[in-house]
């Protein structure tokens, strides 16, 4: 079980958090780079010291600003496995393996053991013999996985460990990894910038903006409430800002409008004026290969640029659309099949003003969600 | 004008400036061994080889440039690895103490010996208490040789170690490995091309130590005389004993710089080159 | 030409009009300096001797290489610029004369002698000659090559031979012999540091800054050599007007009034 809440200077702004993460989950550490993910992992494997703060694992004192007390990294039961591997060049895969049970003096034939059943685990025992450098990009990071779950820390740290690997090697190690994680019983912190690798991994989800938590939940808070623009844009909601026109008399009682640079959405009653972002969520539109005549408000035309599967199974599929302003819809397999769906047909994609969500900047909770 | 001549103009000019350059650096520093090679044929050499004022000479060379060596990698590595990696007050002092002997004239420093170790100084009279005496000893060779190689090994040291990526002491941290575990199983062998870089250099610069020996320690074959000495005092009466004194020196610091270049850096961990490889 | 061509000429063209002014510069300066090879034992007298010739003589600058007088010989063979050269033993210069490196016969200007100094806290509590022998005294030497060095080892030969010194004096002295240095100032310096318990000099070293530092020990005249110094011209001298000129002052009167203040025994003034 950790328990985090730090509070650093980091660059030009302050970085706070604090978080928990519980055994056997997996929390997913989202954020634009230099929002301090990686500094606030650092702070977790004991590479560095925050300014203040408290960190406990499985009760035991990690860090705390006011007894002082601090663990340094090599006394933690941290595993890291990062984006540049990190494997010593000089060491042979099963021997990059062994170095954590070498250094804490486990006896050799324990450490031939548990080395061999880690090579075993990541299916990469026929790789023990080569260097680092012998060894692809996806095999590499096999290697560190071993490397730091054989020494079963009580706490894996995984900071975009996928990101260098070309895509179909990404997509095997994904799966495998995930097969890992709800093997092991520690706490995982999991870093990353991609959306489908943090909607895949993530039980939890917490996102960093600028130093800050700007929102803490599952995969289906973050979707539904997104709290800022970031989270929004990050799980490929339709974001758009504009500046927010009063209500005018218009058919059947008051309505808002959004002026966007591209366009105009007629959006649910609400007060005020001004800039505002705004999210359509894409499952709120609706494709059509004829203008619709229902009641929905919005109603743009545009050709399909792209239609992307859905990880993990493909059930649903991401349209894109050429749109003024683009737009995101998400359909099922069988409406993409059903309409013929296919880049370049011009379709009706439309929503109602009340499928629009109004975003405020961060912190702030969303209206009329 | 000709498409060759619009291509090649400005590339041309500078590779011409390259080569001239470099041929005249190389020429300069290969005339002088050529001249000495040139002047005496292997023969003469090994028959010089056999007088006993020679064989006090290389024997003295020898065994104290191998203690000075030893001595300086011991205790320069550690200073090394700490300058690397760390910041402390008073560090800037500690970098311009590490390379002072390297930018003062031998003489100056044999004199400086002299006054700290000397029978008046007062690492001098501390040793003393201890029954130990330095100048006029082979010992006292040995401490000019050390002052004089430290730089040698410190800076080639301290690049190197500082080269490393910080990723990997990062990494072995995370694996449990204390800093003395890091440092013999991470740290030392990737640095290992430049460690060796540094025992060449230093080695060779003690082989060729004389100033502050001939200061400090005096100068008697068989105590203090070491190749550097002998060659000086046998340019003043014997010109052909000396010639041969200098080619084998020559071939000695030859051999010993190419060895350990040349060796590692090939071999280490499959990287043709640390630069060569894409990272 | 193309541009290349172009480039390149101008570039060597510029090197030769720039190499070129060098010579001419040169050319402009006739007087050449006089280049006197001097043993180090020498170094004082020579230097006021120097500047009392460039006094007579202006427009002649005197340039001294003042070494251990085997060195200069050594340096004179191999093609050094030397327009006079003044050793400290007949043997040295006996050695250039062998090889035709100097003009005429060599004249004695100049006598010397050997004296022996302690630093002045006497570490090694040396109250005479006979010390000397003792165990573990710390003896520094000029090396035989030297005139100096050659000198020491037959007064002290010279000694264990007179009344009052063992039979046994001249090799335990000489097993103390800690270091042998190329000259005699180096000799001194030893001894002036404190570093060395004792060792032979020449008188004329014994200047009054030097005095303050060590104290003396006369060598028994039986025992001590008289050191005679030949001078003689260097063949093809670049200057060998000013080369005679010299030689002319060192054997006046006045040189010779000079040698006797730094210490040396002028000719006329010889006697054991």
């Amino acid at each position: 079980m950790l328990e985090l809440k730090v509070a650093s200077r980091l660059g030009t702004f302050e970085l706070e958090a604090e978080l928990d993460v519980a055994d056997g989950e997996v929390m997913v550490l989202v954020g634009e780079s230099g929002s301090g993910k990686s500094t606030l992992l650092r702070c977790l494997a004991g590479l560095l010291r925050p300014e203040r703060g408290r960190i406990v694992m499985d009760g035991a004192l990690w860090f705390d600003s006011e007894r002082p007390a601090w663990l340094p990294a090599h006394e933690r039961r941290v595993g890291v496995v990062g984006q540049d591997v990190a494997l010593f060049p000089h060491l042979t895969a099963a021997e990059n393996v062994a170095f954590g049970l070498r250094a804490q003096r486990t006896p050799a034939t324990e450490r031939r053991r548990r080395t061999a059943a880690a090579l075993e685990r990541l299916g990469i025992a026929a790789l023990a013999a080569r260097k680092p450098h012998q060894l692809s990009g996806g095999q590499q990071q096999r290697v560190a996985i071993a490397r730091a779950i054989v020494l079963e820390p009580r706490l894996l740290l995984l900071d975009e460990p996928f990101s260098a690997l070309d895509a179909a090697s990404r997509r095997a190690i994904r799966a495998e990894l995930r097969k890992l994680l709800d093997e092991l019983e520690c706490a995982t912190v999991y870093v990353t910038h991609s959306p489908a690798e943090a909607l895949s991994f993530g039980e939890c989800i917490i996102v960093l903006e600028a130093g800050r938590v700007s929102q803490v939940g599952t995969r289906e808070d973050l979707m539904r409430s997104p709290r800022s623009p970031y989270v929004a844009e990050f799980l490929g909601v339709n974001l758009f800002r504009g500046t927010l026109t009063g209500p005018e008399p218009r058919g059947a009682g008051d309505r808002a409008r959004i002026a966007l640079p591209q366009g105009e959405l007629a959006i649910a009653e609400r007060g005020g004026s001004g800039d505002t972002a705004i999210v359509v969520r894409p499952r709120e539109i609706t494709l059509a290969l004829e203008r619709p005549t229902g009641t929905a408000r919005n109603v743009f035309e545009g050709a399909i640029e792209e239609l992307v599967p859905e990880p993990p199974d493909g059930e649903l599929v991401r349209v894109s659309l050429a749109t003024q302003p683009p737009l995101i819809a998400e359909v099922t397999r069988q409406a993409v099949s059903a309409l013929a769906l296919a880049p370049g047909r011009r379709v009706f994609a439309s929503f109602k003003a009340a499928g629009v969500i109004v975003v405020g900047e961060q912190g702030e909770p969303p209206l009329g969600a | 004008m000709t498409e060759a001549a619009i291509r090649s103009p400005r590339p041309s000019l500078a590779r011409f400036g390259v080569l001239a350059a470099s041929t005249l650096l190389l020429g300069f520093l290969a005339l002088p061994f050529i001249g000495l090679l040139l002047r005496v044929s292997p023969g003469e050499v090994l028959a010089r080889l056999a007088r006993p004022v020679v064989i006090d000479a290389l024997r003295l060379s020898f065994i104290t440039s191998v203690a000075a060596t030893a001595v300086v990698v011991v205790l320069g590595i550690p200073v090394a690895w700490l300058l690397a990696t760390r910041e402390f007050p008073g560090k800037r002092v500690v970098e311009v103490l590490v390379d002072l002997p390297m930018v003062l004239p031998p003489t100056v420093a044999g004199f400086a010996l002299l006054m700290a170790f000397g029978r008046a100084g007062l690492g001098g009279r501390a040793l003393a208490a201890l029954g130990i005496s330095l100048p006029f000893t082979t010992l006292g060779v040995v401490v000019a040789q050390v002052f004089m190689a430290v730089p040698f090994m410190v800076g080639p040291a301290r690049a190197s170690f500082a080269s490393l990526d910080p990723k990997l002491l990062d990494a072995a941290a995370t694996l449990r490995a204390r800093e003395t575990f890091t440092f013999f199983h991470v740290a030392l062998p990737l640095a290992m091309p430049g460690l060796l870089a540094g025992v060449a250099m230093s080695g060779a610069r003690s082989l060729g130590e004389f100033g502050a020996t001939i200061t400090f320690a005096g100068n008697l074959p068989g105590t203090t005389q070491t190749m550097p000495l002998a060659v000086y005092v046998a340019l003043q009466s014997d010109l052909d004993a000396a010639v041969a004194l200098s080619v084998l020196l020559l071939v000695m610091a030859f051999g010993l710089l190419l060895g350990l270049r040349s060796a590692p850096a090939g071999s280490f961990w499959g990287r043709r080159d640390a630069r060569a490889q894409s990272r | 030409m193309n541009r290349v061509h172009r480039r390149t000429l101008v570039l060597v063209a510029s090197l030769a009009l720039l190499l070129g002014t060098v010579p001419a510069h040169g050319a402009a300066d006739a007087a050449k300096p006089l280049e006197v090879y001097a043993a180090a034992s020498l170094a004082d007298a020579f230097n006021e001797l120097g500047r009392l010739f460039e006094q007579r003589q202006p427009g002649i600058r005197v340039r001294f290489n003042f070494a251990g007088s085997q060195q200069l010989a050594t340096q004179i063979e191999q093609g050094a610029a030397a327009d006079v050269f003044a050793s400290a033993d007949e043997r040295w210069m006996d050695y250039a004369k062998e090889r035709g490196l100097v003009v005429g016969e060599p004249t004695l200007f100049v006598h010397n002698r050997l004296v022996v100094i302690v630093p002045k806290t006497n570490p090694a509590r040396i109250g005479r000659l006979q010390d000397l022998a003792k165990g573990g005294i710390k003896l520094v030497l000029a090396a035989d090559a030297v005139p100096v060095g050659r000198y020491s080892r037959t007064v002290i030969r010279n000694l264990s031979r007179i009344e009052g010194f063992p039979a046994d004096y001249a090799p335990r002295t000489l097993k103390n012999v800690v270091s042998e240095e190329e000259n005699v100032k180096s000799v001194v310096s030893k001894v002036q540091l404190g570093e060395a318990d004792a060792g032979f000099v020449y008188r004329s070293d014994i200047s009054p800054a030097i005095q303050r530092y060590v104290r003396l020990f006369e060598v028994p005249a039986s025992a001590n050599v008289v050191a005679a110094y030949p001078i003689a011209r260097v063949k093809d001298a670049r200057a060998p007007e000013a080369a005679k000129a010299f030689l002319d002052l060192v054997l006046s009167p006045e040189g010779q009034q000079v040698l006797e203040r730094h210490g040396l025994m002028p000719l006329a003034a010889n006697g054991p």
